[in-house]
């Protein structure tokens, strides 16, 4: 290959690269990072989708540079050179990418291995889902329920996921963490929210007519007006268990 | 020589035409008409007995009656009406079989296309028609949808209405369109480009094309159907499909029939490609089509069964009362996904692999130059297909499974993105230093492997757990789904329908419209589909009805490129019916291509070849001096070849 060849292949790439890099960067993709969780998912986010502007920009580079080099001129019958294969490319465009895709499965791995990792001072939550609405009751509080999910910053929760008829999911953004709720199975789901604030939870698995509206709240507090939030609330299903005998 | 004369004379004369009411006896609509509510009957009488003796309430049971009556035993009336079973219940009968008049084979007037025929070019073109119908069919239905979504809030659909459309759209894309069209375009060609006269079992490879057409109308009539079309996606995931509506086990029948229609063609391009190929066509002589429909076909017969099973045990929970996937009785709920996804993974491939084949033939073609690595290029088919059957779970990471089975199937998935990255490196590489003829099949071979590229770096994204645990079940998992099906397998078969357009009907298609298509279809696909990763990642979940004002915009932008992208399809089929019927002759060997479908006259003659072609050396020859593929008896270079 030419050094002109060579410098304008280059410049394609990095043009490509770069518009790819813009929308990347420019673009607001993720939602805000409101636990721990979403930090290390985030990492990995950024790191696989380097990687994929990488060889997309060698990609475009190379068809963009075919398409306006090798053009035939129209009555053109000529063939091009007869270049069956080179073997040392062969074995490079498969080690490269072999190469990759095991960094990518590593830092996946232990990313993953990381966010499932359960502390001893967490907060359960048992959370059931229903057509279309979500339940989270708190065990360690004397087990009383709610409709909206109040969790504490900085202190992990382990929800504890049942599904009382179809499969549903549950799916903060701001958390990233996802995971279905399965009839007849419990499924788990650790989350350590960050900071204080409001999200929404979403239903993510399609389960019937109301699914797009299957949403519930969730207040993430400080660590004291949680606790007087759920010892508030323990007080008072207490004092009506009592009450109802 | 001998063999083909030794064909001709065992020919018989045509059966005298029926008269009178005989007509209605004859193979063809008239007996389909009555022979289909026969069986109908046949299936209502069965049910209706069998409960009156059982003594159960109610006798007249209608989901029982339709399931039996209407979608098992009135196709086969149909089809028993038709003459697809003809020849073979005369064989069982111990009757003497009709002598082989030819009468079914070919295609001499339209109306040919509409009755059974043996021919698979013209079973070809019956897949390829009868395809586009429900891609249209499909893509109206998207349309619908996309005009409830550019907007937040409910505009003019119901939930069910909704959950319904995107269902019976993405089932009629996958089973009615992607799946088939491949089928269809491969009846084509494969037998022509390895030599054979025909598929190796003419009579199979019809009745699979008449399943069909019932399959296409069973989904698309549930919509009808009273509570409304089946709605649970067409993953179709119990318990929601077992407890939805009735129009769910018009879904589950429904894919029976096509899921038989592609077993049985899957067989017959085994059969046919193991054993039908002409003297010299070694598997390494065997162009890349060849290669990608015989991995295929392996996937289809070892995959389908799978869905069959999963779609049998959520219709016998809703009609028979088993406990499959009821948790209340034992049942296990994640069962369904593993043996769905055990079939709808590599049904990935079943999607992806014969759009490969197309598009290692037009790229070599088109670049005039030999493919890159073609052996590499051969070995890395079959590696998909193994390493195609290990990664299911992978739909799966947030389901609840085996939580030890997430790293194993990450790993896998991974992988197959080298043998994927192999093949479009060395797309790229073929058209190095080419001589790049951009005419529309070789433009959407080109925007396939872009496309395809963007569509496989966010299926690797999706592979990675950490990355599909956020975006699993939101629109970015939509995004990446059409990057493959339409970037990928729909690109690839428009590459394929223009690239042998010529072929199948003997005229050229307009290259200006052509052209034109392309980038309209290019231009709305992204427009469309881009957007989605975003909306995606920013917390939009798929299969909603209504969603947060915050993705108003970009759903808006989304809804009217879809109608620009829908749009684009009319040039398409406009040049397609024009061309058809008045288009400029076309010569037998328009892209000056080495391989053998080229070397017979547009369209082929009836039984392909004269003479049958002894084949010299590879498919992909492009620039070598004096190289051929294929050489004909009268050929005077066979004396050339074989003289040292």
């Amino acid at each position: 290959m030419r050094r002109g060849a060579i410098v304008r292949l280059v410049t394609i790439g990095l043009l490509a690269g770069l518009a790819a890099a813009a929308v990347a960067i420019f673009i607001p993709w993720l939602p805000a990072q409101q636990s721990r969780e979403a930090g290390r998912i985030d990492f990995v986010f950024w790191f696989v989708v380097t990687i994929c502007i990488a060889v997309f920009a060698i990609v475009a580079a190379v068809i963009v540079y075919s398409v306006v080099k090798f053009r035939a001129p129209p009555d053109d019958d000529s063939d091009g050179p007869p270049i069956h294969g080179h073997t040392g490319i062969e074995i490079t465009w498969t080690a490269v990418p072999a190469a990759l895709v095991t960094a990518i499965a590593i830092v996946s791995a232990v990313a993953l291995a990381e966010n499932g990792k359960l502390k001893a001072n967490r907060l359960k939550v048992d959370v059931t889902a229903q057509q279309f609405a979500w339940h989270f009751k708190y065990p360690q509080y004397g087990g009383f329920s709610s409709d909206e999910l109040r969790l504490e910053a900085g202190r992990q929760v382990e929800l504890r996921l049942r599904a009382l008829d179809v499969i549903h999911s549950f799916w903060v953004p701001e958390f990233r963490q996802k995971q279905d709720a399965v009839p007849g199975i419990e499924t788990t789901l650790p989350i350590t929210p960050t900071k204080p604030g409001t999200h929404t939870l979403m239903c993510a698995e399609l389960c019937g007519l109301g699914h797009a509206t299957m949403r519930a709240p969730v207040i993430v507090m400080r660590k004291g007006a949680f606790e007087r939030w759920a010892r508030s609330q323990q007080s008072r299903s207490g004092s009506a268990a009592g009450a109802s005998g | 020589m001998t063999e083909l004369a030794e064909h001709t004379t065992q020919h018989a004369p045509p059966a005298p035409p029926r008269t009178g009411f005989k007509r209605l006896l004859g193979p063809g609509w008239l007996r389909a008409a009555w022979m289909t509510p026969l069986f109908f009957g046949i299936g209502f009488g069965i049910v209706v007995g069998l409960r009156a003796l059982a003594g159960w309430d109610p006798v007249l049971d209608w989901l029982i009656i339709v399931t039996v009556g209407a979608l098992t035993a009135a196709p086969l009336g149909f089809l028993a009406g038709i003459g697809a079973f003809d020849y073979w219940t005369r064989y069982a009968l111990g009757r003497p079989t009709q002598p082989e008049d030819h009468s079914s084979h070919g295609a001499r007037s339209w109306s040919d296309y509409f009755r059974v025929n043996t021919d698979h070019k013209v079973i070809g073109i019956q897949y390829v028609v009868t395809t586009i119908f429900f891609f249209l069919a499909g893509g109206l239905m998207a349309m619908i949808f996309r005009a409830e979504l550019a907007k937040p809030g409910m505009q003019f659909l119901d939930n069910q209405e909704y959950n319904g459309l995107i269902s019976v759209h993405a089932s009629l894309m996958i089973f009615l369109f992607v799946i088939p069209a491949f089928a269809g375009l491969a009846n084509f060609v494969i037998p022509l480009m390895i030599g054979a006269p025909d598929m190796a079992f003419p009579r199979l490879n019809a009745l699979s094309y008449w399943l069909l057409p019932i399959a296409g109308i069973m989904m698309l009539s549930s919509i009808a159907v009273p509570g409304g079309a089946f709605g649970a996606g067409w993953t179709g995931y119990a318990p929601l499909s077992v407890v939805g509506t009735d129009g769910n086990v018009w879904f589950n029948m429904g894919v029976q029939w096509a899921g038989a229609s592609s077993i049985m063609t899957a067989l017959n391009f085994l059969v046919t490609i193991i054993t039908m190929r002409a003297p010299g066509m070694t598997f390494w002589r065997m162009p890349l089509l060849v290669w990608a429909n015989f991995t295929t076909s392996l996937l289809v017969v070892i995959a389908t069964p799978f869905i069959a099973g999963s779609q049998f045990f959520v219709m016998f929970d809703r009609l028979m009362h088993t406990h499959f996937f009821d948790f209340h009785n034992g049942g296990y709920v994640l069962g369904y996904q593993h043996v769905f996804w055990f079939y709808s993974h590599p049904a990935v491939y079943i999607m992806m692999l014969p759009g490969f084949g197309i598009a290692s033939e037009v790229i070599s073609v088109m670049s005039r130059k030999p493919i890159f690595g073609y052996r590499l290029m051969a070995l890395s088919l079959i590696a998909i297909l193994i390493l195609g059957f290990s990664v299911w779970a992978h739909h799966m990471f947030v389901s609840g499974m085996a939580p030890w089975l997430r790293v194993p199937m990450m790993i896998t998935t991974l992988m197959i993105a080298v043998p994927t990255g192999i093949k479009v490196f060395s797309w790229l590489a073929t058209t190095w230093e080419g001589r790049l003829n951009l005419v529309t099949p070789m433009l959407f071979a080109l925007g396939f492997v872009s496309m395809f590229v963007i569509g496989g770096l966010s299926g690797i994204m999706l592979g990675a757990v950490p990355i599909d645990i956020h975006t699993s079940d939101t629109y970015f998992v939509v995004a990446h789904i059409h990057y493959v099906l339409l970037g990928g397998s729909l690109f690839t078969i428009f590459a394929g329908i223009y690239y042998w357009f010529p072929k199948m009907t003997g005229r050229m298609y307009n290259e200006r419209l052509g052209k034109l298509h392309f980038w309209l279809t290019f231009i709305g696909f992204n427009a469309t589909f881009f957007p989605m990763h975003i909306i995606g990642v920013q917390g939009m979940p798929r299969r909603v009805s209504d969603y947060s004002p915050q993705f108003g915009t970009w759903n808006m932008v989304i809804s009217l490129a879809s109608f620009f992208l829908g749009a684009s399809f009319i040039v398409f089929v406009y040049n397609m019916i024009v061309s058809w019927a008045r288009g400029e002759r076309a010569p037998a060997n328009p892209w000056r291509s080495m391989t053998l479908e080229w070397q017979v006259s547009s369209p082929p003659p009836i039984f392909n070849f004269d003479e049958i072609p002894q084949i010299v050396g590879g498919p992909y020859e492009y620039g070598v001096e004096g190289a051929r593929h294929a050489v004909f008896n009268g050929d005077r270079e066979l004396e050339e070849v074989r003289a040292p």
